[in-house]
């Protein structure tokens, strides 16, 4: 599998797919979930990172997502940003069929 | 076509009840995860990067119009009005909701399908050649033992908990369209000097990490014991396949460990073992009431030219190019097999959207018995036309951009979902697919160029047969950045081959002009009548080579 996140990075946030529909989700800064990264709570450096993830654990526990995990994000001026392609297209739908989905309305981010 | 008996239809419906119980028990937090994965992923449930994936069985590629129209509607009600026809045969849906699940499944069940065996450790769905009933030099319509298998197959105790998945692939006829040298099992149909009916079995087949072409070890099973020889195969493997290790988990491990003589030897003790315990010995009437699904349609008598066909070749270019390569041949005078290209230009390899799913359904019903086919290559096949009508099928495919005329050509290319779908991707495959795709577009190139298979998968699990491509395209990642790993020389068919690395990957930038560089050594190199692989089989991987990487 692609790499998630990476050793060192500097900001992360976390990320799980919902259980009832299997949605995209991001951790936000108070404990809930969003559709949107924009959303996302991001943590800088490892500790930080580590409780973030933590944070995640209840809900899991309570059925509301599965397997959170943490993974590196940019911030940018136009808002935060996932580093790898693989996350950027769980945020953003496939690179393919643009007419359809989050692919349609976040139509900027794959550029 | 087979069609359900009490007994098929029971289990169906109570496995949908049961996988029912299964969703509410996870929804309301009494199943954990853990407990349930296993337990979705036997009702052909994953979870991919952006939704959960619904994997439809469609049982050695056949459906009838009916059942198609089920999908279509499937498709718009529980997802985006689209599905992805594999090469394994199935249908994949990419967003249904787990809650919806269960009714997706009771709504399925009504037309006499499932998404058993198309996932975990099991045999896995037979899968066949989408001539079937219809190819010149058929021994035997493969469906027939397809479906034999499937029976026995199905909940089969001993095989639901197998080291590994299994998966096992029927050609009746000497041309390989069904791939079975890359399966676990693949059985070809044979005759013998008296015109008795037998089966040589290959094994250890199998494409991802370590491609292996299969060994034959059976040459004329016959057709009574062929159930008892499968679960000598079986047993062999079930009681030394490596459980302990899932990328050795696979019977062509075994068999490449244990070498072909010694895994034929073990099988004939298993089953001369079976045979004196006086086992499965398959009841020849149960056959015949098997066959008796699979019986010939009502064809006419009918010249075997059509002068409304040859009228219409005259008349219409896009009508002839058409012809010149969707059409086969049918052992039937009069009648063609039309091979419906699921690879558009630019388009998604496999995709097909509800509404032209509808639209086949009709054409099917109108033309070709109110059946079709499914292709491993992602394709469909409408299996008994009259040459007469081909032009109204032509007319009525092309509405709906169902019409692209390039079968075997270079734009008739497999690609897994890859990273836009597949959470165990490294790399895009369909992106890759559609740029080269448009870059050889245009169809005098194309049937200029001939006959050539391009197969993209997104990681080494190699869904999209990259192995066996005669141009193979793997996705790799390095350090984050998607890479394009090229073999040459693959083929999946009665000469199988596992192609051959070129040499280092490409960027996504870079692939689309390697690949052109490729197809422009062939062009340059190429004797008269040489398709692709001819030529690479007569000068080797050199020429390639250099004229690749020359300027790097
Ligand atoms: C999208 C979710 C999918 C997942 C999670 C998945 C997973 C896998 C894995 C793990 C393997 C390697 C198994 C092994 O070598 O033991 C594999 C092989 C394979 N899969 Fe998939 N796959 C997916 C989609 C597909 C699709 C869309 C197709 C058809 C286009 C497909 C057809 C195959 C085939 C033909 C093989 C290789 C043949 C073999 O088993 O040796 N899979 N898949
Ligand atoms: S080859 Fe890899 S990327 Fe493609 S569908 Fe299979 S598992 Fe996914």
């Amino acid at each position: 599998m692609a790499q998630h996140t990476r050793k060192g990075a500097q900001f992360q946030a976390v990320t799980a797919n919902r259980l009832s529909d299997g949605i995209v989700v991001y951790l936000t800064a108070d404990a809930g979930w969003s559709e949107s990264l924009q959303d996302a709570a991001v943590a800088e450096g490892k500790e930080a990172a580590e409780a973030l993830l933590a944070k995640a654990a209840p809900t899991v526990e309570n059925n509301t997502v599965v397997e959170p995990y943490l993974f590196e994000v940019a911030r940018e001026e136009s808002g935060i940003r996932a580093a790898s392609v693989r996350e950027t297209i769980r945020q953003a739908g496939p690179t393919v069929r643009l007419d359809l989905g989050k692919q349609a309305e976040l139509s900027g981010v794959h550029g | 076509m087979y069609r359900y008996d009490e007994f098929d239809q029971q289990i169906v419906n109570e496995r949908v009840a049961q996988f029912r119980g299964q969703v509410a028990r996870r929804l309301s937090g009494e199943l954990t995860e853990d407990e349930f994965k296993p337990l979705r992923l036997m009702n052909g449930v994953y979870l991919q990067l952006h939704a959960y994936m619904l994997r439809v069985a469609i049982p050695y590629g056949t459906l009838s119009s009916r059942q198609l129209r089920m999908l279509a509607h499937l498709g718009r009600k529980y997802d985006r009005g689209y599905g992805h026809f594999t090469t394994r045969q199935n249908l994949q849906y990419n967003w249904p909701a787990l809650k919806d699940m269960p009714d997706l499944l009771a709504e399925l069940a009504t037309v006499e399908m499932h998404a058993i065996q198309t996932s975990g450790n099991c045999i896995r769905n037979v899968t066949s050649d989408q001539y079937a009933g219809a190819a010149k030099a058929e021994i035997e319509d493969p469906r027939i033992i397809s479906e034999v298998i499937r029976q026995w197959s199905t909940f089969h105790p001993e095989f639901s908990f197998l080291p590994r998945k299994f998966k096992i692939a029927v050609s009746g006829t000497p041309d390989d369209r069904a791939a079975i040298r890359v399966h676990d099992i693949g059985i070809q149909i044979v005759q013998d000097a008296k015109g008795n009916v037998g089966y040589e079995v290959y094994v250890g087949g199998g494409l991802g990490r370590t491609p292996m072409i299969g060994k034959k070890i059976g040459d004329f099973v016959p057709k009574e014991d062929l159930l008892a020889y499968l679960e000598a195969v079986m047993r062999v493997y079930n009681m030394y396949g490596r459980r302990d290790n899932i990328y050795k988990a696979r019977i062509k491990i075994l068999v490449h460990e244990i070498g072909a003589e010694e895994m034929k030897r073990q099988v004939e003790a298993e089953f001369a073992a079976l045979k004196k315990e006086g086992a499965l010995h398959l009841p020849l009437e149960e056959v015949a009431r098997i066959e008796a699904y699979f019986r010939p349609p009502a064809f006419e008598e009918l010249p075997n030219e059509s002068t409304e066909l040859n009228k219409a070749v005259l008349a219409d270019s896009g009508f002839a190019n058409w012809v010149k390569s969707n059409i086969a041949e049918h052992k039937v005078p009069g009648y063609a097999i039309v091979n419906i290209s699921l690879k558009p230009i630019g388009g998604t390899p496999g995709d097909c959207s509800s509404d032209q799913m509808d639209a086949v359904a009709d054409i099917a019903e109108k033309y070709s018995f109110d059946e079709l086919r499914v292709t491993h290559e992602q394709n469909l096949t409408l299996a008994h036309v009259r040459k007469k009508d081909l032009h109204a099928v032509y007319e009525a495919l092309k509405k709906h951009d169902l019409a692209t005329a390039n079968i075997n050509l270079i734009t008739d290319q497999i690609a897994c979902p890859g990273l836009d779908y597949c959470a165990l991707a490294n790399a895009r495959s369909i992106p890759i697919a559609q740029r080269i795709s448009e870059r050889f577009a245009d169809i005098a190139r194309q049937h200029e160029i001939g006959e050539l298979k391009i197969n993209n998968s997104g990681c080494i699990n190699a869904c999209g047969h990259h192995h066996v491509g005669h141009i193979g395209i793997l996705g790799v990642d390095k350090k984050g950045v998607e890479y394009y790993q090229v073999t040459l020389g693959g083929a999946a068919d009665e000469k199988t081959a596992i192609g051959e690395i070129v040499g280092p990957a490409f960027t996504e930038g870079e692939i689309v002009d390697a690949i052109e560089k490729i197809v422009n050594t062939y062009l340059g190199t190429r004797q008269d009548g040489e398709r692709f692989i001819d030529t690479y089989r007569r000068v080797g991987i050199e020429p390639f080579k250099e004229n690749l990487y020359a300027a790097h």
